[in-house]
């Protein structure tokens, strides 16, 4: 498979490794000079000095025959035009690319890219499942393919409390596809007894979240516990 | 009508200036407050500040009920995007990008945005000029 990779920073730099390792063909593409210094010696003629939203930079990195493009560099305008070029002039069959900042996300997802990577609300999804207090947190957004996995949390008074698997109730739609409990991950058999503090790993499409929320805790409003774990980004 | 202009730069400012004059309801939008000085006091539109490719910040603008859109910051990228944004997801009528960059304007052209390229402009212009040279009607 050949790979052109746009952005040579700690993110472009390690997909390249990987991608190296793998045996696969790959070009990466960086407009800092320093930049490209640096990782000259290291990458030698796979790495390629430029502006990678110039159409004859991507062109001369051989774009018309990617077969991936991935778009890392730290400027989400940058980004997005890459992989409306490549989708749009290049017909590129997959590009993913790097939401830095997490309100520009709507904008990855209205313009179809493939697979958008957002660092900053992945963990923050990882330090709120470290944190006790949340009873439901969205892990892992999968927007082209319109899937998430959620987590959440089985309380004393819910009422799939003591139930078998097979007997809860879920919205259709929602699958559950792990049980965390005492550190330990059980598979989500349906003969398996739900515990109070048992977390939930759930499959499902993001707007069954709201079932899936008055479903487990019927005691709370599913907007105040969708608010509780939102990610606000008002700044970087 | 009511105008959306991202960038408070020379062409930004100029264009306010010009279609605030003309009786229409205009705002300016710029990450830097400082950008707003090339705008007169008495300028009757509203100047916001932040960056036009933030949908809240297209909101506060009131892109939901707006004519045109005309994106003027001084990044290529900058001004596909947000001209994007307004076209694709509210739907402004008319929604324009400021693109030097001659190859990716003509791109975007044919996707959903129109595009003023000044570099094209610009050549054209140089051309002329020199064509208009006494020497220029001289045979070779």
């Amino acid at each position: 498979m050949f790979v052109l990779i746009v952005g040579a920073g700690k993110v472009g730099l390690n997909v390249a490794r990987s991608l190296s390792n793998l045996g696969h063909e790959f070009v990466v593409i960086e407009q800092r000079r320093s930049r490209f210094r640096l990782l000259e010696a290291e990458l030698e003629d796979h790495l390629q000095f430029g502006d990678g939203t110039e159409m004859w930079v991507l062109e001369r990195a051989g774009i018309g025959r990617a077969d991936l493009v991935v778009a890392v560099t730290g400027d989400d305008e940058d980004n997005i035009v890459i992989a409306q070029l490549a989708k749009l002039e290049y017909r590129v069959a997959k590009v993913v690319a790097r939401v830095n900042n997490p309100r520009n996300q709507q904008t990855f997802d209205l313009l179809d890219v493939d697979a958008t990577i957002c660092a900053t609300t992945l963990m923050i999804s990882m330090i709120q499942h470290e944190l006790p207090t949340h009873q439901f947190v969205p892990l892992l957004a999968m927007h082209r393919e319109n899937l998430e996995l959620v987590e959440i949390e089985v309380t004393e008074d819910s009422p799939a409390a003591y139930l078998l698997i097979d007997d809860m109730r879920l919205p259709s739609g929602v699958f559950v596809a792990a049980i965390l409990r005492d550190g330990a991950t059980l598979a989500a058999r349906g003969g398996e007894e739900l515990r109070p503090g048992d977390q939930l790993l759930c499959l499902l499409a993001p707007d069954k979240e709201k079932a899936l929320i008055s479903s487990l805790l019927p005691s709370r409003r599913p907007e105040d516990v969708q608010a509780e774990t939102s990610i606000d980004s008002s700044d970087e | 009508m009511y105008v959306i202009i991202a960038g408070c730069g020379r062409v930004g400012s100029t264009m306010a200036t010009q279609l605030a004059a003309e009786g229409h309801d205009i705002v300016v939008i710029d990450e830097d407050p400082g950008a707003f000085t090339l705008l007169d006091d008495d300028f009757p539109g509203q100047r916001l500040v932040g960056q036009a490719i933030d949908w809240d910040i297209l909101r506060e603008a009131g892109i939901e009920g707006a004519d045109a859109f005309a994106a003027a910051t001084d990044g290529d990228n900058t001004n596909i995007v947000c001209a994007l944004i307004a076209a694709r997801a509210f739907e402004v009528p008319c929604s324009v990008a400021r693109v030097y960059d001659p190859r990716r304007a003509a791109v975007f052209a044919r996707h959903g945005v129109r595009t003023v390229c000044p570099t094209d402009e610009a050549q054209v212009m140089m051309i002329d000029a020199v064509l208009e040279c006494p020497a220029a009607h001289r045979e070779g």
